[in-house]
C-alpha cells in the first residue's frame, strides 16, 4: 500500500493551482493533479537539483485573460532596440505589435490562441513545458517558406508590465534550404511578475537559423523559458543567449539532432547580478550519425548572484562520428558569488569525439598588475578584464551588427553591475 | 631622478626577506645596470619599484624626483613616469593590443590632467613607433601578447615604453628569451629612447645585453644588497671571472 502524506502547499503553489483550476486547456487537469500531490520540484528532483523551484518561486500572479488586459505597448517601447527587425510584440498575454500580414516576403504567420504544439523533444521532469501547456494563452506560429533567405531578423518581443503572469507558446518552422534569424527578447517592469515562454523550432533539411534569446528582465521577475528544437538533415543552427536580469530565471534549451550532417552551435553569456538566480539547462540529443555540436557559456557573477549551468550531451548508439564539445567558464568576482556547473555526457556510440570542460576563476592578480603598471586604474583594469572574458563569446559572429549590439548590452550591464 | 634608500623588503605575510638595505641613486639621463646571481633580489627590486603589492617594505624609502612613491599605487606610479618592462609580459586574452595601448595612454593622460588622445592621433603615434621596431600593425589587432613569440612580446614592451614616454624605465631581464637579431632590435629601441631627461635601470644576468645598451654605471646585487658598484668595465670583469670573486670580497 502506498501512503502519501498530503503536502502543505506554498503560496506560489496555491496561486498556481488556482490558475490551473481555471484553465480551459485540456492539459491542465494532469498538471493540476501532479502539483497538488507533489508540489513544485525541489532539489530532490534531479533536473531541478540546483534550482529548487519550490523554495525559490515565491509567487504566481494571476494571468489576465488576453481580452481583458489593457491593450498597451507601453512596456515594449521601454525596450531599447537590439537590432532592426520585424517586431512581433507581446505585452503580458496580449499581442500588441506587428501585424503578421506585414511579415517579410517568404514568412507566413498567425498569432492565435488555438491548440498548442506539443513539445517535439522529450524532456525529463518537464515542469516548464507542462505548466506552459496547461496555462498558455496564445503565441505566434511562423513558417519560413522553403528556399527563402530572410534578411530581416524577426523579433519576438515580450514584456510583463504589471503584477501578472504571461504564458505564451510559439512555433517556428523553417523550410528546406531556407534561412532566417529570430530574436526572442524578454523585458519586464520591476514588479514581481511571472513569465513562461516556450518556443518550438523546426529546421527542415538544409535550413539555416540563428536564434537569439536576449533577456533583460526586472529585478523581481521570474522567468521559466524553454526552447525546443528539432534539427533536420544538413541543418545549421546557432543559438545565442544573453541573460542579464531577472530574479529567478531558468532557460532550458533542448535540441534533438535528428538529421545527419547537421550542426548546432550554442553560445551564451550569463551576467548574474546581486539577487539573481540564473539557470541555463541544455540537452543535446545526437540521434543520428555524423553531427557536430559546440556549446560555450561564459558567466560573470558579482556579489550576491547565483548561477547554474547544466549541460547534457546524449549520443545514441547509432550516432557514430558525433563531434560534441561543451565548455562553461565562470568568473566569480567576489567570495559571495556562487555558481554550480553540471556537465554530463551520456555516450552509447563508440566512435565519437565528445568533451566538456567547466572552469571557475576569479580575476588574475598578475593580469591586473600588468594593466595597472601601464597606468590603467584598478577599476578600469578590472572592467577591461571582465569585458574581455565575456565579450569573446560574441566576437566574430556572421551578423556583425548583432554581435556589436550584444556586446554593447554586456558593456552597459557591466558598467552598472560589476 | 631615483633614490633608493636603505630599502628592506619581505614577501607580504611571510618572514621571507628579499632585499636587505639596497642603496642606489640614479641621475637623470643615467643608465644603471644591475647584475647579480639568481635569487639575489633583482626581479623583486623591479616589482617593488613598479608597486606590486605582493611585497612589504619594512624599512627605507624610494624617492622619485625627491618624493616618496611608496604610498602610490602602480597606476599612479605609471602616470608619474615609472615604467617596468616585464621579464615575462603577460598574455591577456580578449583584450586587443590596440585597445589596451589606447586605454593605457589615455589613463595616464587623464591622471596627469591632460586631454585624451583622439583616435587618429593615437593611430598615427602607434604606426610611427611600431614601424621603428618592425612591428606589423596586424599583430596589434590581436589580443595582448596572446600567441606572440618571445621576441614579439619584448618588442611590444618597448613599443609601450616608446608610446608612454616614461621618465624612469626599469627593464627586467629584457634579454631573456631573445635571439641575437631580436636583441639588436630591442636594444636599438631602448637606445633611441635614451635622453638627458630619462633614466634607466637595466636588470640582466649577462654582459651581452650591455654590449648593446651601454650602461653608465654597473651594480652587483647579492643577497638583497648592492655589494659592488662601478663603471661599465665592472660588467666585463664579471663576465670574465663570474660573481665568486666579488662575493668573496664582500663577505
Amino acid at each position: 500500500m502506498n501512503i502519501q502524506t498530503k503536502i502543505t502547499h506554498t503560496a506560489a503553489e496555491e496561486s498556481l493551482l488556482a490558475a490551473l483550476a481555471q484553465s480551459e486547456r485540456e492539459e491542465a487537469a494532469a498538471v493540476l493533479e501532479h502539483i497538488e500531490d507533489r508540489g513544485l520540484p525541489t532539489r530532490r528532483v534531479e533536473a531541478w537539483h540546483y534550482t529548487d523551484l519550490r523554495t525559490l518561486m515565491r509567487n504566481f500572479p494571476k494571468a489576465p485573460k488576453a481580452i481583458d488586459s489593457e491593450f498597451s505597448s507601453e512596456g515594449l517601447s521601454e525596450m531599447a532596440e537590439l537590432v532592426d527587425g520585424f517586431n512581433i510584440g507581446f505585452s503580458n498575454t496580449s499581442h500588441v505589435q506587428g501585424i503578421v500580414g506585414d511579415l517579410p516576403d517568404g514568412v507566413a504567420g498567425v498569432v492565435g490562441d488555438g491548440p498548442i504544439t506539443a513539445n517535439p523533444v522529450p524532456v525529463k521532469d518537464d515542469y516548464i513545458g507542462q505548466m506552459n501547456s496547461a496555462l498558455c494563452e496564445q503565441g505566434a506560429i511562423l513558417t519560413v517558406e522553403p528556399g527563402k533567405s530572410i534578411d530581416t531578423p524577426i523579433i519576438l518581443a515580450h514584456t510583463c508590465a504589471g503584477e501578472t503572469a504571461s504564458v505564451l507558446r510559439h512555433k517556428v518552422s523553417v523550410g528546406e534550404n531556407a534561412s532566417a534569424t529570430f530574436i526572442e527578447r524578454h523585458h519586464s517592469s520591476t514588479i514581481a511578475n511571472h513569465q513562461n515562454v516556450v518556443s518550438n523550432l523546426f529546421l527542415e533539411k538544409g535550413a539555416k537559423v540563428v536564434w537569439v534569446i536576449d533577456q533583460e528582465l526586472g529585478v523581481e521577475t521570474t522567468r521559466l523559458g524553454q526552447l525546443n528544437i528539432v534539427l533536420g538533415e544538413e541543418a545549421d543552427l546557432t543559438i545565442l543567449v544573453l541573460n542579464a536580469g531577472g530574479k529567478l530565471v531558468r532557460q532550458e534549451i533542448h535540441v534533438a539532432v535528428n538529421g545527419e550532417n547537421s550542426n548546432v552551435a550554442i553560445k551564451g553569456v550569463n551576467l548574474i547580478g546581486e539577487g539573481s538566480h540564473i539557470d541555463v539547462t541544455t540537452t543535446l540529443a545526437h540521434n543520428v550519425p555524423n553531427t557536430t555540436a559546440t556549446e560555450l557559456f561564459r558567466n560573470v557573477v558579482p556579489a550576491g548572484g547565483k548561477g547554474v549551468f547544466q549541460g547534457q550531451i546524449r549520443v545514441a548508439q547509432i550516432a557514430q562520428k558525433t563531434d560534441a564539445q561543451m565548455a562553461c567558464n565562470t568568473l566569480l568576482l567576489t567570495d559571495e558569488s556562487d555558481f554550480s556547473a553540471k556537465p554530463e555526457l551520456e555516450i552509447f556510440a563508440d566512435d565519437v569525439v565528445c568533451a566538456h570542460g567547466a572552469t571557475v576563476t576569479d580575476i588574475d592578480d598578475n593580469h591586473l598588475f600588468y594593466l595597472r603598471a601601464r597606468g590603467i586604474s584598478e577599476r578600469d583594469a578590472r572592467a577591461l578584464l571582465v569585458k574581455a572574458f565575456v565579450e569573446e563569446v560574441f566576437e566574430e559572429l556572421d551578423n556583425e551588427a548583432l554581435g556589436k549590439a550584444l556586446i554593447a548590452r554586456i558593456e552597459n550591464w557591466l558598467d552598472l553591475n560589476a | 631622478m631615483i633614490e633608493i634608500k636603505n630599502l628592506h623588503v619581505k614577501i607580504a605575510d611571510t618572514d621571507t626577506k628579499i632585499l636587505n638595505g639596497v642603496n642606489l641613486t640614479i641621475k637623470p639621463g643615467e643608465v644603471a645596470a644591475i647584475m647579480g646571481p639568481n635569487g639575489s633580489g633583482k626581479s623583486t627590486l623591479s616589482y617593488v619599484l613598479a608597486g606590486k603589492d605582493d611585497y612589504e617594505i619594512t624599512e627605507g624609502d624610494i624617492l622619485f624626483n625627491g618624493e616618496s612613491i611608496l604610498e602610490m599605487s602602480p597606476d599612479e606610479r605609471a602616470a608619474a613616469g615609472v615604467f617596468l618592462a616585464f621579464q615575462y609580459p603577460l598574455e591577456i586574452p580578449g583584450v586587443p593590443t590596440m585597445n589596451f595601448l589606447k586605454a593605457a595612454m589615455n589613463s595616464q593622460r587623464k591622471a596627469r590632467g591632460e586631454a585624451e588622445m583622439t583616435t587618429p592621433e593615437f593611430i598615427k603615434a602607434v604606426k610611427g613607433e611600431a614601424s621603428k621596431l618592425g612591428i606589423d600593425m596586424v599583430m596589434l589587432k590581436r589580443a595582448l601578447n596572446v600567441g606572440f613569440s618571445g621576441g614579439e612580446k619584448k618588442r611590444a614592451e618597448i613599443l609601450q615604453m616608446a608610446l608612454l614616454a616614461p621618465k624612469f624605465c626599469v627593464m627586467d631581464e629584457t634579454d631573456s628569451g631573445l635571439d641575437i637579431d631580436a636583441l639588436k632590435v630591442v636594444s636599438e629601441g631602448v637606445n633611441a629612447l635614451r635622453s638627458p631627461e630619462r633614466s634607466f635601470l637595466v636588470i640582466t644576468h649577462y654582459q651581452r645585453l650591455l654590449d648593446h645598451i651601454v650602461p653608465d654605471t654597473v651594480h652587483v646585487l647579492y643577497k638583497g644588497k648592492i655589494i659592488k658598484s662601478g663603471g661599465k668595465e665592472l660588467a666585463l670583469e664579471l663576465e670574465e671571472n663570474g660573481y665568486a670573486d666579488i662575493i668573496g670580497e664582500a663577505a
